[in-house]
Formats: C-alpha cells, structure tokens, sequence
C-alpha cells in the first residue's frame, strides 16, 4: 500500500486540570508549550519535547460541549482509574532522569529496569496517566 | 462538577497508587494495612473500595501480578518452579502451584513447555495483556 500519512504530528491525553497539567509536563518534565491558545469553547494547550516540535501532545480537559457532562464524568473516572492515556518518552541517559525527577517529587511506578529493548522506567502523571521513558538499547 | 465526583476521583487516584504498590512491589509481603497506608485510607474501608474501583479485592490483583511475573519468569529464564514461587511473594511453592493452576489453567511446568516468545514488545504492553483475567480464581482469600 502507497503511504499517504508523512508524520504523527499530534497525539491527545485529558488531563483534568489544565494548569496543573501544564505545571506538571512543563515545570516537572521538562517539556515545553507548542501552543496555549484560548479558542473560546476551550483551551488548546499543546507540549512538546523541547527541540521536536513537530511531535506535539494535546493536553484536553474533558467536558461539554465536545463531551455530555456524564461521557466526561467517565473519562475522567477512566482517568483517575490509570485506564485512559499512556506516553512513552526516550532518553539518553534512564536513571540520571529517573534521579532528577524523583528529587522533583515525581511518583514513580517503575524503577529503571533493564528489558529486551532498553532500559526504562515508568511513572503517573497527577491524573492518573501512564508515562514511561525508555533509554534505547544502542 | 459534582463535590461527589471530585471525592470519587480522589478515591480513585489512591486506590491507583496502591494498585501501582502492588505492580511495583508484588515481591513483598504486601498486607492491607500497608496498602491502606499507601492509599491514606482506613483499612475497614480500602478492600471494599478497592474492588468498587477496579472490579475485583486488593488480594486477587496481587496474585494476578504474582502469576502474571511468574509466568514471564517461566518463559525467560530456566529457573526451577520452586525458586520461582518464592521470587514473586507466594509463601509456598504448594501455593503457588494451586494459584498459577487456578488463574492460568495449566501448572506452572505445563505453561512453561507451551510459552511463546515476546520478544520485541514494550514490557509494559506485555504485562498489562499477559497479565491473566479476574475471576477464575475459586476464592479471595
């Protein structure tokens, strides 16, 4: 088959909070904001990896009118649950991260542990998303 | 936004971080104070909101992980099936063996024979989908 896309430019998590979303992914992780656009029916809050702008993560808040307020009551519940999003970062170097953002209180999962592919770890964003950085095997 | 379903989904962020205790340190001689003290709830309350949350008691997601890491063991390494009981938290390998039977089916050294390899996938993904099904274990313990 003829490819038709070129790139993943966006991939979307909800967060419940966009503030606190973006005190998190910025001021904790390191990321930085693509966009941080009031559009009026809502806020489209984007992060990236600093230097890859092309990839960018949408940082939704679930809610009305996109979603009922029941569907965005369950989305949120999924959330909290650890049942909705995941991200996988990579890293250069695992365990100095993992040392570096657990002395910024980050919860960890995961320890850096040694797989097939690389060395990675895992950890919770303040909602309850999945996150893991992995340092590839070269 | 509701004051209720604020609460629910605070309860249910604690109950993810004893769940991820559970993941973490499975290993461990895990008991419900200790996991009540992670999730800041009263022990009366955490196994009945535990399962409220995620379907089934704190005592069987715990051997689900148990059984889940032992089989991997069982697929990736040649270590005996007694060693194997003691490196994931069952007290005895009598134990182990009637778990593992109970949620997987087939004993240990049955599953070990017809394990396929995994290679290549994130561990996380693997984890999360070998890890066996709730509800076919005859007691919560």
């Amino acid at each position: 088959m003829r490819h038709v896309f070129n790139a993943i430019t966006h991939s979307q998590i909800y967060v419940l909070d966009q503030d606190q979303a973006l005190d998190f992914y910025v001021g904790t992780l390191g990321l930085e904001v693509g966009a941080d656009v009031d559009l009026g029916f809502m806020r489209w809050l984007t992060v990236g990896v600093p230097g890859c702008p092309e990839r960018q993560v949408l940082l939704e808040k679930p809610g009305g009118p996109a979603l009922s307020e029941e569907t965005a009551q369950q989305v949120r519940e999924l959330v909290t649950k650890g049942a909705m999003g995941s991200l996988i970062f990579s890293t250069d170097d695992c365990r100095k991260t993992y040392e570096t953002l657990r002395g910024r209180g980050v919860e960890f999962t995961e320890e850096p542990t040694e797989r097939p592919y690389g060395m990675d770890c895992g950890l919770r964003d303040p909602f309850g998303n999945h996150i893991r950085f992995t340092q590839p095997k070269t | 936004m509701g004051l209720v379903s604020r609460a629910a989904e605070d309860t249910n962020r604690r109950m993810l971080r004893a769940r991820d205790a559970m993941d973490r340190a499975y290993a461990q001689p895990l008991d419900v104070p200790a996991l009540a003290r992670i999730a800041h709830v009263s022990q009366a309350h955490f196994s009945r909101t535990f399962r409220a949350t995620f379907g089934e008691t704190p005592h069987r997601y715990l051997q689900r992980r148990r059984v889940e890491r032992a089989m991997s063991l069982l697929r990736d390494t040649d270590r005996s099936v007694t060693d194997i009981s003691f490196d994931v938290g069952f007290g005895s390998p009598g134990t182990f063996s009637r778990t593992f039977r109970a949620i997987v089916g087939s004993s240990p050294r049955a599953y070990r024979k017809r394990a396929a390899a995994t290679a290549g996938v994130p561990t996380c993904f693997t984890m999360a989908w070998t890890r066996p099904s709730a509800g076919r274990l005859p007691s919560d313990g």
